[in-house]
């Protein structure tokens, strides 16, 4: 009943309806109204990870191992509790980024650098291969299985079969036309397929049914159930061997580990599993759901493997039928057609899926980070001048689908016998493990360099090749086979699979141990020896501190480092030329609004609208690539290293705040410092005062004194002569006046100089001052003097500006200087000159004696309270030592200046100024 | 680095437990050819641990995003 027309009917029916649900897919995607936006959704499009590997391998696996086939699942498991940092922060990253493949990652963490997304172009694609030829394998295997029903018989060689007989070329061939159509009907910006990852999400819950469904009927149907498969397995001695983990070198905990580790790494670098969880995702929020959902996903596919294929070896015993199809070969030998068919369709499901996205991704790599920079470098095509590009690109990825599929076939041809299903997988999947150094590094190492991941991934891609890649042609026979055995050149050191003499490792350990050291060794060791570009620094900071930013998905990331002159007339073009005129003006007047511009004319050139056109063409060719294509219209100007470090620095922030507290600090210093000083002040002036007080009290003290002196001889001796009386008595009475002068000087001065004296300020013409004094000084002077005949000589302006003072204090000066130019004149031959003249804006009056004179060095002396020149010799009590500090003080307060000037044994001269403007001091 | 939120540093310890319990030396506790419920020991251990570490996923994802209405 099934015929071949039948299982082909069947399998085009499928395709059509995967094809029908990409293409609904789509429409709900443009409408708006996706058909993915779930978490449930996501998480089941990344079970593309089990591909015909899980289908068919896994059983083929644990017919020969036992559990060893389980550690490709539980690394995803483990590796999905990491996902929370991991995968969220490459997701943010490239979201913001507009990454939209694993060479576009890496290229530009590492400052958008063209080589180094070729360089990982290159290893994905010949790391894949072999992959995308174990799908092949198995679905042109499965189908001439199923073609032979109800028979069971085993395909045949595949070196034996002609090509144009061999299934497999036009499987390999319709897979390739139906990939095309999936993927490369339209150029979109952000390189998201919203239709195919419906399409997988749909393979995969078909894939789950199908071989649940084997195994349920293995199971339950064949057998009594778990325990029966178990039970009855116990009784073959070769089986029993595989209920635990043997120690030899295929399945050691070596291997086991080493499993573990790789399959951690490639449920996140495999080209296709990046494209569904980092460049298809919708929605950050989805990776939570599928954190544990995708491992339960993991479960549930292999709960039956063993069973299956402990049924499978119990079944057929004599190892005529190959392990790997006991999922297909088990309902046939039970004559379930329909089921078989379910179960060929599952595994078609399997391998379409995994071709499709892997395909996909690995053309979107060749196409925007290899041959785009390729012909970019050859100024002959003229490629900028070209009006429309997207077709361009679309025919490029078109080839590079076709080419990728033939590759997959010549080597199912070449090296498809050599190795089970399984062996082939491993493979590619240590292969896809060299990018995780500088994966890793790129989101958590700022200091990893271009340099560094260029040497981490050209060395672990040549240790990969030597300790897989080339054995496994030699054993196909494509090499000869005493690489393997002898080593390069015989070279025993250098045998591929025991590289230095490393013995006792399954050969993916051995690969994995050596690849990853020269790997990671050489990632690190030159990114510390060489220095990071301005590009690579700034690109650094944004992806490492990518979660650390604010959330700004919509448009423009946190910061853009550039400077440059750009106009919007020539990024438009540009941007044309890639998505299509109409699309670009959409974008920059979606850009317009979002800026609040009015029209895409007033848009400024500015980083944000040059950043923002990059990431648009990224979206289309590649971000390493659209850098270029935007250079070619921009202007850079570039930055220096310091510049972008001074920008970068939160040092120099630091530095404004410590400034700020040096500056207060110092003016704490100088508070101080003035309270201090005034503090001093206070002390001196304390000082001062008790001097004061001290000079007083002796100068009261010496004349009552006298006064009690006298009196008491007075009173105590009656008889004293009348002569002697009258004398006494005239001392007394000159000593109380004496005393009272003191006193009334003394609380003058005081209040003069607390400012609580009175001041009557009047207009006061100084002539008349001058000659009432000189009058009153004259009497005084024969009164006081007797012997004294003194002569005074007045010279004074006919009339002078009048002046605001008080009148009976300015008397009180003049009388002062006149009495010491008396007391101090010759003593024969007497004159006191009093001159008066106008000086400017004051008045000046000088009083000038033909005495002694005045040693300079006095000068500062005569003014100080009771001090007197000369009072010592004369013995003479002159007078109380208050009248010049007195006048000063006066003089001082009306404004003017007091002085002497003086040449010892030519008189002295006593003059001050009153300024004419004096303000009314009252 | 992320700031790390309490359902990181859970999903962090899963992690680890994980790599622990399924890894040599604990998995060889569990390598003898005995059966339970005539399920081999090491298959019932392992399929066990897999599905309790499912299982802490899920508790952790999903009462988190409970509390704070995603």
């Amino acid at each position: 009943m099934l015929h071949g027309w039948v299982i082909a009917t069947g399998s085009f029916a499928y395709l059509g309806l995967l094809f029908a649900i990409a293409y609904y897919g789509d429409k709900r995607a443009d409408a708006g109204r996706s058909l993915i936006a779930r978490p449930s959704v996501y998480a089941l499009s990344l079970a593309v990870y089990c591909t015909t590997w899980t289908f068919y391998g896994s059983v083929g696996r644990a017919a020969s191992t036992g559990i060893g086939f389980l550690p490709i699942y539980l690394g995803p498991t483990l590796m999905a509790g990491l996902w929370w940092f991991v995968m969220r922060k490459m997701i943010r990253i490239s979201k913001v980024q507009r990454i939209t493949s694993i060479a576009d990652f890496i290229a530009s963490r590492y400052g958008k650098s063209q080589s180094l997304g070729g360089l990982v172009t290159v290893i994905a694609v010949v790391g894949i291969i072999p992959y995308i030829s174990l799908q092949l394998k198995a679905v042109s295997n499965s189908f001439s299985i199923l073609l032979h029903y109800p028979a069971i018989v085993m395909p045949a060689k595949v070196a034996a079969q002609p090509l144009w007989q061999d299934s497999a070329l036009y499987i390999a061939m319709i897979l390739a036309a139906f990939t095309i159509l999936f993927g490369t009907r339209h150029l979109d910006a952000t390189e998201r397929h919203e239709g195919m990852v419906a399409a997988i999400a749909f393979e995969s819950i078909v894939k789950l049914l199908a071989f649940l469904a084997v195994g349920v009927f293995v199971t339950f149907g064949i057998y009594n159930g778990v325990g029966d498969v178990f039970s009855r397995a116990e009784g073959v001695p070769k089986l029993q061997a595989l209920m635990t983990i043997s120690s030899s070198a295929s399945s050691s905990y070596g291997n086991w580990w080493s499993l573990t580790f790789l399959s951690m790494l490639s449920i996140m670098f495999l080209p296709r599993q990046f494209q569904i969880a980092v460049v298809e995702n919708v929605n950050e929020k989805h990776l939570g759901r599928a954190i544990w959902l995708f491992p339960l996903y993991l479960l549930l596919i292999n709960v039956f493997v063993l069973p299956i294929a402990l049924g499978g070896m119990m079944h057929f015993p004599d190892g005529t039928v190959d392990a790997d199809t006991f999922v297909l070969t088990l309902p046939m030998a039970e004559q379930q057609e329909w089921l078989a068919l379910f179960v060929f369709i599952g595994g078609l499901s399997a391998a379409t899926g995994m071709v499709i996205v892997e395909t996909i991704a690995l053309s979107t790599m060749v196409c925007n980070d290899l041959v785009m920079p390729a012909l970019l470098r050859m100024p002959w095509l003229r490629l900028h001048e070209r009006s429309d590009l997207s077709e361009l690109l679309l025919a490029i990825r078109r080839w590079a689908i076709v080419g990728i599929l033939l590759l997959g076939y010549v080597y199912f041809r070449a090296a498809g016998e050599a190795y089970a299903l399984v062996g082939i997988g491993l493979i590619s999947f240590a292969a896809v493990a060299q990018f995780a150094p500088a994966i890793f590094g790129a989101i958590y190492w700022k200091g990893g360099t271009r340099n560094g991941a260029m040497a981490g991934l050209l060395a672990g891609f040549a240790v990969w090749a030597y300790t897989l890649l080339l054995p496994s042609f030699a054993k196909s026979g494509w090499l000869p086979a005493e690489f393997v055995t002898d080593g390069l050149f015989g070279v025993t050191l250098l045998k591929p699979q025991q590289l230095f003499g490393l013995t006792g490792l399954d050969e993916i350990t051995h690969s994995l141990f050596w690849s990853m050291l020269a790997n990671i060794g050489c990632y690190i060791g030159f990114s510390l020896a060489t220095r990071a570009g301005v590009a690579e620094t700034s690109q650094a900071t944004l992806f490492v501190d990518a979660l650390r930013r604010s959330e700004n998905i919509g448009g423009i990331p946190g910061s853009r480092i550039w400077r440059g002159s750009a106009h919007v007339h020539d990024l438009l073009p540009l941007i044309s030329r890639f998505l299509g005129p109409d699309k670009a003006r959409e974008s920059f007047s979606d850009f317009a609004r979002r800026r609040g511009v009015a029209s895409i004319e007033a848009l400024q050139a500015d980083a944000d609208l040059v950043n923002y056109a990059e990431t648009l063409l990224a979206g289309a060719i590649g971000s390493a690539s659209a850098r270029v294509m935007v250079a070619s219209v921009v202007q850079e100007e570039p930055l220096g290293v310091d510049e972008v470090m001074n920008i970068l620095d939160e040092a120099s922030q630091m530095r404004a705040y410590s400034r700020q507290l040096e500056q207060k600090s110092r003016q704490l210093e100088d508070a101080t410092a003035e309270l201090r000083a005034a503090n001093e002040r206070l002390k001196e002036l304390d000082r001062m005062k008790d001097d004061f007080m001290s000079t007083v009290t002796h100068e009261l003290r010496t004349p009552l004194a006298s006064i009690r002196a006298f009196s008491e001889i007075l009173l105590d001796d009656p008889k004293t002569r009348l002569h002697d009386r009258e004398r006494f008595l005239g001392i007394i009475v000159k000593e109380t006046e004496r005393l009272t002068r003191l006193i009334n000087q003394m609380l003058d001065l005081a209040k003069i100089e607390s400012g609580n004296a009175e001041w009557h300020a009047t207009e006061v013409d100084v002539r008349a001052v001058i000659d009432e004094a000189v009058e009153a000084s004259g009497q005084a002077a024969g009164q006081l003097f007797r012997d004294k005949a003194v002569q005074f000589d007045v010279q004074q302006p006919v009339t002078v500006p009048p002046v605001m003072v008080d009148r009976d204090r300015l008397m009180q000066v003049v009388l002062n200087l006149l009495s010491n130019a008396v007391k101090f004149c010759a003593d024969s031959q007497g004159r006191v000159a009093v001159r008066l003249q106008q000086q400017g804006a004051a008045l000046r009056v000088d009083v000038q004696d033909n005495g002694p004179g005045i040693d300079p060095k006095d000068y500062a002396m005569i003014f100080e309270r009771f001090r007197q020149v000369g009072d010592t010799l004369t013995g003479k009590p002159q007078g109380t030592g208050l009248g010049l500090p007195i006048s000063r003080q006066i003089i001082e307060h009306f404004g003017g200046r007091l002085w002497v000037e003086s040449a010892a044994g030519q008189g002295a001269t006593f003059s001050f100024t009153l300024p004419l403007e004096t303000a009314a001091r009252a | 680095m992320t700031t790390l939120t309490a359902t990181g540093q859970r999903l962090a310890a899963i992690f680890l437990l994980g790599c622990v319990l399924l890894n040599y030396p604990i998995l060889d506790l569990f390598n003898k050819p005995v059966e339970v419920f005539s399920i081999p020991l090491l298959y019932l251990y392992v399929f066990s641990v897999w599905t309790v570490l499912i299982g802490l996923l899920a508790y952790v994802i999903e009462s988190r995003s409970g509390d704070r209405r995603q």
